[in-house]
């Protein structure tokens, strides 16, 4: 049996978490809700630790206090734990991470046989379904180095979503993009919302936080300074320390 | 008229088209001293060429059942080859038995051939391939059914032995490889130490004391009346000698895989053996791929390593044969041949090698 919590409404709950690489802390105490349908963006200066919070969400980092439920389900050394939990949850990464010896269609089919074990037949079609929903049926064949920095982003999206998770991840999914194809990322992204997706995403795009968050969280020094919905947060910020950001940041 | 430099500002670009006259008097004849430079260099290089012509094929016996014909004539007795090739290529094997090693080998080529095409490259279709000639090729060489003569592996010879020794050494020594150099990174404290003593062990004793030991060492070990086939032995020590050496190739290769890779994999749920079969050891494998090449075309060198335990591969059987007193000043012609068949598959092996690179780069594997 799998410990199970009473997280209320709440599809992620973060409560206390602390993380440290060696003897450097990045995450102190940090707490965070996040209910179904929400999207959450995670700004903040870089080294503040936002990517290793999102990515102990997965546990693709390990924290070593606090805890982590999703879905009520808390994120232990337990496998099954593990495992259940990334059931539930896709990512997108920096840097795409797709396997560039499978062509776009087995990247994306990869996950669902093995993992899923679909038949190879469903899962193409299913892969080619999401394929049509990132607007790039037409590279399915193709390897991932042959497309341009845009569309690999759209084919990572398409691949999580393969697995068809409930919550994505999103780590600054456009920083490695040259600037024309950051909306066709955005856009993806902002269709993804409006089908009620649950969204965590690390970024510094404030023009998709502004419009597409329920949530804008200020993340320094590993800690959450400032959360609150975008008009406020923009608009009212509280803290000191998120005027200097959004100074900075909305300057040019 | 440009000036020819700026014309043509890289002039050692190997595409641009040139007179023969204009590209010899840019590379060869320069000034003064490059040009008596390039007279004495080619006039060594040919008279060099002559003498080797004269030798090789104007004075020399091409066929004759006679030493005294070679001994009269001035140049190469390529005629040693006709008259010793059988021992040369076949050893002890019993000589009125030769057709089935001669089997052998098309079965082998046939077979090899066949697996390198990645057409092919299905686990379905290689499996029972290499199960049914293996089979083929261990009835042939023992015999005992079908009316065929049984011969013991210690009669087995020259290049079928060669084939063999390397063969196994590829086959039992890859997997064995990709093993250990898993082992040496695993999270897993006791398979890493396990990878880490083995590579480490092995690989700092010569492949001598590895055969010496398979050999006299290894049987003391077994129970009373317990037998291993010598050939058997001998082939998986080569292997394990192999496979510590493949493994750091390997490992190199392994290294060189991001760690973004690990980190999509586990995003989208694979498993420790799913993300290693699918997605790290792929790539590992293109990436070490050159150096992987490296080493089995060492390893195809290494079997002549057996002379030590009295086993006659291709190399060891032709130091035999030229031993009779009246062949045995033409030595060099028969270790030029023997040089020849290594050269052959050395290089076959490492065009081959090259091909698949091409493959990789695009894409088609």
């Amino acid at each position: 049996m799998l410990d199970t919590h009473d997280t209320n409404d709440a599809v992620i709950k973060i409560s206390s978490l602390c993380k440290w690489f060696g003897q450097f802390k990045v995450l102190t105490d940090v707490d965070l809700e996040v209910r179904k349908g929400e999207r959450v963006v995670i700004c903040g200066p870089s080294g503040s630790g936002k990517s290793t919070l999102i990515r102990c969400i997965n546990r693709l980092e390990e924290h070593q206090s606090g805890h982590i439920w999703v879905n009520g389900l808390e994120m232990t050394d337990n496998i099954k734990n593990i495992e259940a939990i990334r059931r539930n949850i896709g990512m997108v990464f920096q840097s795409f991470n797709l396997f560039p010896h499978l062509t776009v269609l087995e990247n994306l089919t990869l996950g669902p046989t093995l993992v899923r074990q679909m038949k190879k037949k469903d899962a193409d079609a299913l892969a080619m379904q999401f394929l049509e929903k990132v607007c790039i049926p037409e590279q399915a064949h193709k390897y991932p180095l042959q497309l341009s920095g845009g569309q690999q982003q759209r084919v990572a999206i398409a691949r999580s979503l393969c697995m068809e998770p409930e919550i994505m991840l999103f780590d600054e999914p456009t920083s490695a993009l040259d600037p024309e194809m950051i909306k066709e990322v955005l856009d993806t992204m902002i269709e993804l919302a409006d089908s009620g997706m649950t969204m965590i995403v690390v970024t510094h795009e404030m023009g998709f936080a502004r419009t597409v968050a329920n949530n804008v969280v200020l993340m320094a020094d590993g800690q959450i300074v400032e959360t609150g919905p975008p008009e406020s947060f923009f608009g009212n910020p509280q803290h000191e320390r998120t005027r200097t950001f959004l100074d900075q940041i909305l300057k040019h | 008229m440009a000036s020819p430099s700026l014309a043509n500002p890289a002039p050692f670009d190997p595409d641009a088209r040139m007179p023969a006259v204009e590209w010899m008097k840019r590379n060869l004849f320069k000034n003064a001293f490059q040009s008596v430079l390039t007279i004495i260099v080619s006039f060594a290089i040919m008279s060099l060429a002559w003498l080797l012509f004269r030798w090789g094929v104007l004075d020399a016996v091409f066929v004759t059942n006679d030493p005294q014909v070679c001994r009269e004539a001035a140049g190469a007795c390529w005629a040693v080859i006709g008259v010793k090739h059988r021992p040369m290529l076949f050893g002890l094997y019993p000589y009125e038995e030769h057709w089935r090693l001669v089997l052998m080998i098309v079965v082998y080529l046939a077979t090899v051939v066949i697996s390198l095409w990645p057409r092919f490259w299905n686990l379905r279709i290689l499996v029972p391939l290499w199960i049914a000639s293996v089979t083929a090729i261990t009835v042939l060489m023992f015999g005992g059914v079908f009316g065929l003569r049984y011969v013991p592996s210690n009669d087995w010879g020259g290049l079928p032995l060669t084939i063999i020794l390397f063969t196994g050494t590829v086959l039992i020594g890859m997997p064995v490889a990709v093993l250990l150099a898993l082992g040496r990174r695993s999270p897993l404290p006791f398979a890493r130490g396990i990878s880490v003593i083995f590579i480490e062990c092995l690989r700092g004793v010569p492949l001598i004391t590895i055969l010496f030991v398979a050999v006299n060492v290894f049987p003391l070990f077994l129970p009373q009346g317990m037998e291993v086939n010598k050939l058997l032995r001998i082939t998986v020590g080569i292997a394990i000698f192999f496979a510590c050496y493949q493994a750091e190739v390997i490992r190199g290769g392994l290294q060189a895989v991001p760690r973004g890779q690990y980190e999509a994999a586990a995003s989208i749920n694979l498993s420790y053996w799913q993300t290693t079969r699918r997605i790290i050891l792929p790539q590992a494998m293109r990436i070490a791929l050159p150096s992987i090449t490296n080493h089995i075309v060492a390893a195809m060198k290494n079997t002549s390593f057996v002379i030590i335990i009295g086993l006659f591969d291709i190399l060891t059987a032709t130091s035999a044969v030229m031993q009779d007193p009246l062949w045995r000043r033409y030595y060099i012609e028969a270790y030029l041949f023997i040089a020849f068949i290594y050269l052959f598959f050395g290089y076959a092996l490492s065009r081959y090698a090259r091909q698949v690179e091409k493959w990789i780069n695009i894409g088609r594997i």
